[in-house]
C-alpha cells in the first residue's frame, strides 16, 4: 500500500491570547494520517483547531511539540518544497476582487507555471466543473458567495496538486452551492485520485469522506471511516412522538434535562434522543419520559454527540424564566408584514414579502446569504425605513410610532453589538441605561441576565475575549433586559458548536413558551425544526412559507431517503431559479 | 536545490505578479487619486496658492513733513513693486493699522526731514511688525534699498557729491536670482509626491494583501516572498517616476523653474529615492499588516519628516543639533539636498555624489530589511 500523503504526530501549537497574557491550546496532541486518493474530512465547532492544523501542513504556521510529514518533508523546516506540490484553499479564499475571474485564474497558472497548452486543456475543464464559463470577465468581487468559493477551488486546480487542503470551504455558502461544490469534491477524488483534506463544521459534509477526524478544543476524538463514528450511537437512537397536540420543540427542551438523554433534537414533527448509558446493554429500555420510543438507525450527527459529550457537559439548567409574565394574548398576529419593499438605487433588496406572526411562536427566515434577511429585519425593527408596504409590530405602525414600537422589541444582531473592551457586566449596564432602566429594577434586570445566561464568572471579562457562545449569551441578555414582547436574532447559531446551539435553542423554546415572539434568521436548515413557521426567502422574495412539516413535503428526497429540511429548501429554490431562469 | 536554468519560472511569476499589481493599481480609484490627482492638487495648491515670496508690502506712511524730498521720496515708494505705502497723518493712525494687521510696518518722516535732507543728514523711522522675523527682514531691506536707491538717485541728480560718495550695498541673491520661492518650493514638493506615492501607497497595499487575506493562498504556492516584494515595487515605481514627470514638466513649464543641472541625474535621484521610499513602505506593512496602523505610520515616519525635517521648508542650519541630529536618519533630507542642487546650482558633484551614495546604502538596507519581515509564514 502507498504511504500516507500526511502523518502528524502528537501535534502542539498554543497561541498567546491578546490581552489578558492567557494561553490559546489549538492542538494539544493530535496525530492524523491522510491517505492518498481518499477524502479526508476534519470536523469539529468552531475553534476546534481545524485551521490551525491545515495551516501546519501548508507549512504557513510551524508546530510547537510533535511530528509532522507532508508528502514525507517537514513542511516546518522546507515549507517552499511543500507550497511547491500542495493546492491550498484558505478559510477566506484570497481572491484579488478587483481581478476578473480570468485574471484570477491566470495568474494562480503562472505562479504554478502551468503552460498554455495545459491552459486550453486544463481551463475548459475547470469551467465545465465550476459553471464559471460566463462570468469569466467578470470581476472576483461581484461573484456571489457560492461563485467565490468555486473559483477559489479552481485557482487551486490550475495543475494537478499532490495534496488538497481546503479549509471550511463551504463556510457562510447557501445551500445550493454547498452542494454544488461537494460535487466537484467528490469528482477530483473518485475521478482523478487526487487526496483531499477538507475541514467543516458541517457533520453531513463530513459523512461524505472516506475519513473523518473528529476534533474538539484542539483534541482528537476519534479517527475512522464516518460510519465508525456513527457506531458510537449504536443501539442509541431513538424517535418519540410527542403525541397530538404536543409540540416536538417543548419536548425536546425537556428530555435535554433527562441524565438519560445525550441529544434530543426535533426532527420531522418527531423527537429524535440519542440515549446515554452503554450501547451493548441493547435495546432494553424502549420508553423515555413515559413515551414510546422507536429504535432508529443513528446518524453521523449521533455518533457526534456521543463523543463530543463524552468531552462537555450541556448547560446545567438552561430553562430560563421571565421575571414578568408577559400580558394575556391580544387578538391577531403580534408581526404583520404586508407587499413589504425595499429598494437601495435600482437594486431590490427586498421584494413583496408577507408574513405573519403570532403570539409566543417561532418565526424562521431562512435563506442563502444576500437573500434579504437581515434587510427585512431591520425594517421591523425600526432601522430601515421601507420603499413601501405596511409593517404592524405589537399592533403599531412601525413608520409612523418607531419609538413606541422599538420600546417592545429585542434584538441581536448578526455580529452581537458588543463593546468588545466592556466587561459583560459594563455590557449589561450600559445596555440597561440604554433602555432607560434605572435604579433598583436596572440591578434587578443585570442580575437576572447574568443569572439566566450562566454568565457569573464571566462578569469581569471583557466582552471581546469572550468565547464565541458566551458572546451570543451576552447579547441575548442584553437584548432581553427590558423584558421585550418580540425577540429579532439575525445569524445567532452562525459560528456556534453544536453544544451552544442546543442551549441556545432551549432558551428560545422556553421564551416562547411563555409568550415571548420570537423571529430568527439562520442558515443551518436543520434549525428550521424548531420553528412553528417557517419563510424561505431567495433573492428578497419569500419563495414558500409554512410549517416545518409542510415546507419539508415540497422536497424531492433522494432514493430512500427520509426528505430533510436542506432537501426541501433547494428543491424550492431551484424550482424558482427555474421559473425566473425561462 | 537551486537548478542553474531556474531564473526563468522565476521571472514569469514575478513577470505575473507585477502584472496583476498593475491591474489592481489602475483599478483602484484610491491609488489613482493618492498617485495622480494628489500630485496634480498638489502642484497647483503649491504653485499658485503658497508662495513664499514678499511683494506689494503694505505700508503705513507717517507724513509728519510737506517738504519737496518727502513727498519725493513718497513717490519713491509707490513707484516700489515691493511696497504698498499708505499715507497716514498720524502715528496713531499706523498704530491702528498695524494692530489691525492692515500694514506691516510704519515709516515715519518727520517734520524735519526736509531741513535735515538739505543738510546732508536726514533720517526716516520704520517699524516693523516682527512677528514673522523672516517676513520682517525682508521688509526691511525692501524699505532700505528703496530708501537708498532714492537718495543715490538724489545726490546724482543735485550734482552734489558727499564726503566719501554714496555708498550703495548691491546684493544679490545666488541660485535663486529671481528670488522666486518656487525655485525651491517645486524641487520640496517633489519630494512630498515621491514620498507619498513610494512609503504610503505600497504600505497600503501590502497591509491590504495581509488584511483580505489574499497573501495566504498566495503562500502555497511556488512564490518566494523576494518575488512578491519584487512585483510590487515594480509597479509603483513606476507610478512614482510618473508622478515624478508631472511635477518635473509642470516645475519647468508652469512655474518656469530651471533646470540648471542635468535631467539625468534629476531622474536617477529621483528613482534611487522612491525606492528608499518604497523600502520603508514595504517594510512597515510587512511588520504591522494592517491598513490603518502601516497607513498612520508611514505618514509619521516618512511623510511628515519629508516636510518639516527634510530642509524643505526650515533651513536644518537653524535648527537645534539634537533635530539635525535626527535629520542624518531620514532620507528625505539628502533627497532635498540633491534636487535643490540639480534644480538649482547644476551638476555639483561633491553634493550629488555623497548624498546619492546615502541614498543608495539605505536601498540596500531597506532592501534587506523588508526580506527579512517577510516571511511566508502567519501568526
Amino acid at each position: 500500500m502507498t504511504p500516507p500523503v500526511v502523518i502528524g504526530k502528537d501535534l502542539r501549537k498554543t497561541f498567546r491570547a491578546r490581552g489578558n497574557g492567557g494561553e490559546v491550546r489549538a492542538l494539544d496532541g493530535v496525530s492524523i494520517e491522510v491517505r492518498p486518493g481518499e477524502l479526508t474530512a476534519l470536523v469539529g465547532p468552531d475553534g476546534a483547531g481545524k485551521t490551525t492544523l491545515i495551516r501546519l501542513m501548508a507549512g504557513l504556521l510551524a508546530a510547537d511539540g510533535g511530528t509532522l510529514r507532508v508528502l514525507d518533508i517537514d513542511p516546518a523546516v522546507e515549507p517552499q518544497r511543500v507550497q511547491d506540490r500542495i493546492g491550498y484553499m484558505p478559510q477566506r479564499f484570497g481572491l484579488y476582487e478587483d481581478l476578473s475571474v480570468q485574471e484570477n485564474l491566470d495568474l494562480y497558472a503562472d505562479l504554478h507555471g502551468v503552460t498554455a497548452a495545459e491552459r486550453s486543456q486544463r481551463y475548459p475543464q475547470l469551467m465545465q466543473m465550476t459553471d464559471l464559463g460566463r462570468f469569466t470577465g467578470r470581476l472576483a468581487g461581484r461573484l456571489s458567495g457560492g461563485m467565490k468559493q468555486k473559483l477559489g477551488l479552481a485557482c487551486t486546480l490550475v495543475r494537478s496538486p499532490e495534496l488538497l487542503l481546503l479549509d471550511e470551504p463551504t463556510v457562510g455558502v447557501d445551500p445550493l452551492s454547498r452542494r454544488e461544490l461537494w460535487v466537484i469534491v467528490q469528482h477530483l477524488v473518485r475521478e482523478q485520485g487526487l487526496t483531499v483534506l477538507t475541514s467543516t463544521s458541517y457533520l453531513d459534509e463530513a459523512e461524505k469522506a472516506a475519513r473523518v477526524l473528529v476534533l474538539h478544543a484542539g483534541k482528537a476524538l476519534a479517527q475512522s471511516e464516518p460510519a465508525g463514528v456513527t457506531r458510537v450511537a449504536a443501539g442509541r437512537s431513538l424517535a418519540l412522538d410527542p403525541g397530538s397536540g404536543n409540540n416536538a420543540r417543548n419536548l425536546q427542551a425537556r428530555l435535554l434535562d433527562d441524565p438519560e438523554v445525550i441529544d434530543a433534537v426535533p426532527d420531522g414533527g418527531l423527537v429524535r434522543v440519542v440515549r446515554a448509558g452503554d450501547a451493548s446493554a441493547g435495546p432494553a429500555r424502549n420508553s423515555i419520559a413515559g413515551l414510546t420510543a422507536l429504535p432508529v438507525e443513528p446518524r453521523f450527527e449521533d455518533g457526534f454527540m456521543v463523543l463530543l459529550r463524552g468531552t462537555a457537559a450541556h448547560e446545567a439548567g438552561v430553562d430560563i424564566r421571565l421575571q414578568r409574565p408577559l400580558p394575556a394574548a391580544e387578538a391577531g398576529p403580534v408581526v404583520q408584514v404586508r407587499d413589504l419593499i425595499k429598494r437601495f438605487g435600482d437594486f431590490t433588496a427586498v421584494n413583496d414579502v408577507s408574513f405573519e406572526v403570532r403570539r409566543g411562536e417561532i418565526f424562521g427566515l431562512l435563506g442563502p446569504n444576500g437573500a434579504g434577511k437581515t434587510t427585512t429585519f431591520r425594517m421591523l425593527c425600526g432601522l430601515l425605513p421601507p420603499s413601501g408596504g405596511t409593517l404592524k409590530v405589537a399592533g403599531v405602525d412601525v413608520r409612523s410610532a418607531g419609538a413606541a414600537a422599538r420600546a417592545r422589541l429585542g434584538y441581536v444582531a448578526q455580529k452581537f453589538s458588543l463593546y468588545g473592551s466592556l466587561t459583560v457586566g459594563e455590557n449589561l449596564e450600559f445596555f440597561a441605561s440604554a433602555y432607560g432602566l434605572r435604579g433598583g429594577i436596572r440591578r434587578q434586570r443585570i442580575d437576572w441576565a447574568i443569572r439566566q445566561f450562566d454568565l457569573e464568572q464571566h462578569e469581569h471579562t471583557a466582552s471581546g475575549e469572550l468565547p464565541g457562545g458566551f458572546k451570543q449569551r451576552l447579547a441575548m441578555g442584553a437584548a432581553l433586559l427590558h423584558e421585550p414582547h418580540i425577540l429579532f436574532l439575525d445569524e445567532p447559531t452562525s459560528g456556534a458548536d453544536p453544544l451552544a446551539r442546543r442551549a441556545f435553542w432551549r432558551r428560545i423554546t422556553a421564551l416562547a413558551e411563555q409568550g415571548v415572539t420570537v423571529i430568527v434568521t439562520t442558515h443551518f436548515m436543520q434549525e428550521a425544526e424548531y420553528c412553528d413557521h417557517i419563510a424561505i426567502m431567495d433573492g428578497g422574495r419569500v419563495l414558500a412559507q409554512g410549517s416545518p412539516a409542510e415546507i419539508r413535503r415540497l422536497a424531492h428526497p433522494a432514493e430512500g431517503r427520509q426528505a430533510s429540511m436542506e432537501d426541501a429548501f433547494i428543491a424550492v429554490v431551484e424550482a424558482a431559479r427555474a421559473r425566473a431562469g425561462s | 536545490m537551486k537548478a542553474q536554468g531556474a531564473w526563468r519560472p522565476k521571472l514569469r511569476r514575478i513577470l505575473a505578479l507585477v502584472k496583476k499589481e498593475t491591474r489592481q493599481m489602475i483599478r483602484d480609484p484610491a491609488t489613482i487619486a493618492v498617485g495622480i490627482v494628489l500630485p496634480v492638487i498638489l502642484i497647483l495648491l503649491f504653485g499658485f496658492g503658497l508662495s513664499l515670496d514678499v511683494s506689494n508690502v503694505p505700508l503705513a506712511v507717517v507724513l509728519e513733513d510737506s517738504s519737496a524730498p518727502a513727498e519725493n521720496l513718497l513717490a519713491a515708494f509707490e513707484l516700489s513693486p515691493y511696497l504698498h505705502p499708505q499715507v497716514v497723518y498720524s502715528l496713531q493712525t499706523a498704530d491702528r493699522l498695524v494692530m489691525t494687521g492692515s500694514v506691516d510696518g510704519i515709516l515715519t518722516i518727520p517734520s524735519d526731514f526736509g531741513r535735515r535732507f538739505g543738510a546732508g543728514h536726514a533720517t526716516v523711522q520704520l517699524l516693523v511688525h516682527g512677528s514673522d522675523a523672516n517676513r520682517a527682514r525682508i521688509i526691511e531691506s525692501y524699505v532700505d534699498g528703496a530708501v537708498g536707491a532714492w537718495s543715490a538717485r538724489q545726490s546724482a541728480e543735485d550734482g552734489t557729491t558727499v564726503a566719501g560718495g554714496p555708498v550703495s550695498i548691491q546684493s544679490r541673491l545666488w541660485f535663486n536670482s529671481a528670488n522666486d520661492s518656487h525655485y525651491f518650493l517645486v524641487p520640496g514638493l517633489i519630494v512630498l509626491v515621491m514620498t507619498l506615492i513610494g512609503a504610503f501607497l505600497t504600505a497600503m497595499v501590502v497591509a491590504r494583501e495581509w488584511e483580505r487575506g489574499t497573501f495566504e493562498a498566495l503562500f502555497v504556492t511556488p512564490v518566494r516572498s523576494g518575488e512578491i516584494l519584487v512585483g510590487k515595487t515594480v509597479p509603483y515605481f513606476g507610478l512614482g517616476v510618473l508622478g515624478l514627470l508631472l511635477c518635473v514638466v509642470s516645475g519647468r513649464f508652469l512655474f518656469h523653474v530651471p533646470i540648471v543641472g542635468s535631467l539625468v541625474v534629476l531622474l536617477g535621484g529621483s528613482m534611487l529615492y522612491v525606492l528608499v521610499a518604497l523600502g520603508m513602505g514595504l517594510l512597515i506593512s510587512s511588520y504591522f499588516k494592517n491598513q490603518l496602523v502601516a497607513s498612520q505610520l508611514t505618514m509619521l515616519a516618512t511623510f511628515m519628516p519629508a516636510l518639516m525635517l527634510s530642509g524643505f521648508l526650515f533651513d536644518l542650519r537653524s535648527m537645534p543639533a539634537v533635530i539635525r541630529a535626527i535629520t542624518y536618519l531620514l532620507p528625505a533630507r539628502y533627497y532635498v539636498s540633491l534636487l535643490q542642487t540639480t534644480f538649482l546650482a547644476g551638476d555639483i558633484w561633491p553634493v550629488i555624489l555623497p548624498n546619492a551614495a546615502v541614498l543608495a546604502i539605505m536601498v540596500a538596507l531597506l532592501g534587506l530589511a523588508s526580506r527579512a519581515v517577510t516571511h511566508k509564514r502567519l501568526g
